[in-house]
């Protein structure tokens, strides 16, 4: 019986020849990505330990990115204890650099790796052939400490993708259809892999986008096959090389297999407070905005950025209504410069902030306040989740939200 | 065996990580101060509701969101003896084990218990409310069970 990427990818790591899903395994990791929502605390843990040592530091990542810069003093404190560690102890460390998950892509990441990542969206680097995968900080320390852990085999289910995006559908409606289709926890426990004709029609942006979104509908981690594109963005970011190459066997057991048409994907909005709350964005047309938000791991790419700011050239953002764009990376940010974006999101009025998590995470910039509406690129719209408890946060694609801007309302993509 | 009885609160499905410890408050410096703030988003009023040895009682998907510890922290330190759901999503699943927060699955209990009732938990069997008994349906130590062919 053949294995899928995910089950080859564990047996790697587990240094077995095969592994099946169910399985609890001992495994080695290869990276370790931490960033300043909870690295504090792991410090914490680590200088109770009565005999602290790190297995590998060239393992180790630490991104400050959720609050960049600085908000408070307490935040100031915590990322002090952060950055002094990672000196003290040569650990690999950016600062307002970019979101972790989009650093990570850019620098480390390689297919075939297993990484843990102490931030839930870790599962996106299954779009370079890596299994990410989300964990709390008690498991983080003991894998700095003994540089593996203990994984249990994830069942796959599979996603047959063909055809290609229309115009101004976005890679990033496909992933909240899916999660619409299956549920905020249609994926719980389990890997969700991506295949088919149609990968060929989805850049590493799309890619990400996809990978990076898969924990809303609960899974363990996402994962797509290497070709031509993957190999390209690894030789455009450092020349890095595969660590191996997985695909499914074709007698991997799946759970299950979706076909998916991308031609049929139509531009979408989950609605507050659930990522599975779905509705084509016509349905939801005319809600009232008071900002939107085009950046995150989910949607702050170059790609992104250019489909914005085709459709806002030449447009004002609505009167009182706030846009914050913010790129993804400083890469990003820079290439953006380049092209002359920068320019057109603020001669519509725009705010461009520094790369960082900013409002999709509910700190540090573009809070929310009571009854307040945001349009948002970014991961969640749990209530609360923007800013004030009693305020509206739906997600749609950058074409969406940039749209949204304009009008001052949510609006289909095509309005501009 | 361990046994327990407690009086139950109850929230819905889809019980988010960012509804159990909003992040404006994850900058606190212990979980303690964390605490008053629990499940604020939702109901502002039940964190100074609860008291030690309650059980909480949910639907489907328990603990979804972001990967922050705090989450079983704050229940934990709340004095919540357990969380009995349908299900739990992974990463909170994994730190509740490791803060010792115990979780118990079960598919039914959150359709026929009401707010304020007691219940009776019998660690690693059963739960019994209103002279009805209620299998627990796994956990990991189950799975292992099942796994290495203990139990079926």
């Amino acid at each position: 019986m053949g294995m899928t990427i995910a089950e080859k990818i564990i047996a790697r790591a587990a240094g077995v020849p095969a592994v099946r899903a169910g399985e609890i395994h001992t495994v080695t990791l290869d990276y370790l990505m931490s960033n300043d929502g909870t690295t504090h605390l792991t410090i914490d843990m680590y200088n109770k330990l009565r005999n602290p040592r790190i297995a590998d530091k060239s393992k180790l990542v630490w991104i400050v990115d959720h609050n960049v810069p600085c908000d408070s003093p307490k935040t100031a404190a915590s990322q002090k204890k952060m950055r002094d560690f990672a000196r003290d102890n040569g650990i690999t460390f950016y600062e307002g650099e970019g979101v972790c998950h989009q650093i990570m892509c850019e620098k480390h990441v390689v297919p075939g790796q297993l990484i843990f990542g102490a931030d839930s969206h870790t599962c996106a680097y299954g779009a370079l052939g890596a299994f990410g995968t989300g964990v709390g900080c008690t498991d983080y320390l003991y894998g700095m400490v003994t540089g593996g852990s203990w994984v249990m085999v994830p069942e796959t289910l599979r996603f047959n993708l063909t055809g290609k995006l229309a115009d101004r559908v976005t890679a990033r409606d496909l992933i909240l259809t899916i999660i619409g289709m299956i549920g905020a926890n249609g994926a719980n426990y389990h890997a969700m892999e991506f295949v088919g004709d149609g990968m060929k029609n989805l850049t590493m942006s799309d890619r990400i986008s996809i990978c990076n979104l898969c924990v809303e509908a609960g899974a363990k981690t996402a994962l797509m096959e290497v070709d031509d594109i993957t190999l390209a963005y690894l030789e455009a970011h450092g020349g890095r090389k595969p660590a191996a190459c997985f695909k499914s066997d074709d007698d991997a057991v799946f759970e299950k297999t979706f076909d998916i048409d991308l031609s049929s994907i139509v531009p979408v909005v989950a609605k507050p407070h659930f990522v599975d709350n779905l509705a084509p964005v016509d349905e939801v047309k005319g809600v009232k905005i008071n900002e939107a938000f085009l950046g995150s791991c989910n949607n702050g790419r170059i790609e992104d950025l250019r489909l914005g700011a085709s459709i806002i050239k030449g447009h004002k953002v609505a009167d009182k209504v706030r846009f914050l764009v913010v790129p993804a990376s400083q890469e990003v940010y820079r290439q953006a410069l380049r092209e002359g974006l920068l320019d057109i999101f603020m001669e519509a009025g725009a705010m461009i902030m520094n790369p960082n998590c900013s409002v999709c995470w509910g700190s540090c910039q573009g809070v929310i306040g009571a009854g307040e509406v945001l349009i948002s690129t970014g991961t969640r719209n749990f209530k609360g989740r923007a800013g004030d408890k009693n305020s509206f946060v739906y997600l749609g694609s950058a074409a969406t939200v940039a749209a949204s801007a304009i009008a001052g309302e949510i609006v289909s993509p095509y309005t501009y | 065996m361990e046994q327990f009885t407690g009086k139950v609160w109850l929230l819905g499905d889809d019980i988010d990580t960012d509804i159990i410890i909003p992040t404006e408050y994850l900058a606190l410096k212990t979980v303690k101060d964390m605490a008053p703030y629990g499940f604020s988003p939702l109901r502002p009023e039940l964190a100074a509701q609860i008291k030690p040895g309650d059980i909480i009682v949910a639907g489907k998907n328990f603990g979804c969101g972001s990967s922050r510890e705090q989450a079983p922290e704050v229940i934990k330190a709340l004095g919540v003896r357990a969380v009995i759901a349908r299900s739990y999503a992974r990463i909170f699943f994994r730190n509740a084990i490791n803060n010792g927060l115990l979780l118990i699955e079960n598919d039914t209990l959150c359709n026929d218990v009401k707010e304020g009732d007691e219940i009776t938990v019998n660690v690693g069997e059963s739960i019994e409310y209103n002279g009805k008994t209620y299998p627990e349906a796994g956990g990991l130590v189950k799975a292992m069970q099942k796994l290495n062919g203990i139990i079926k």
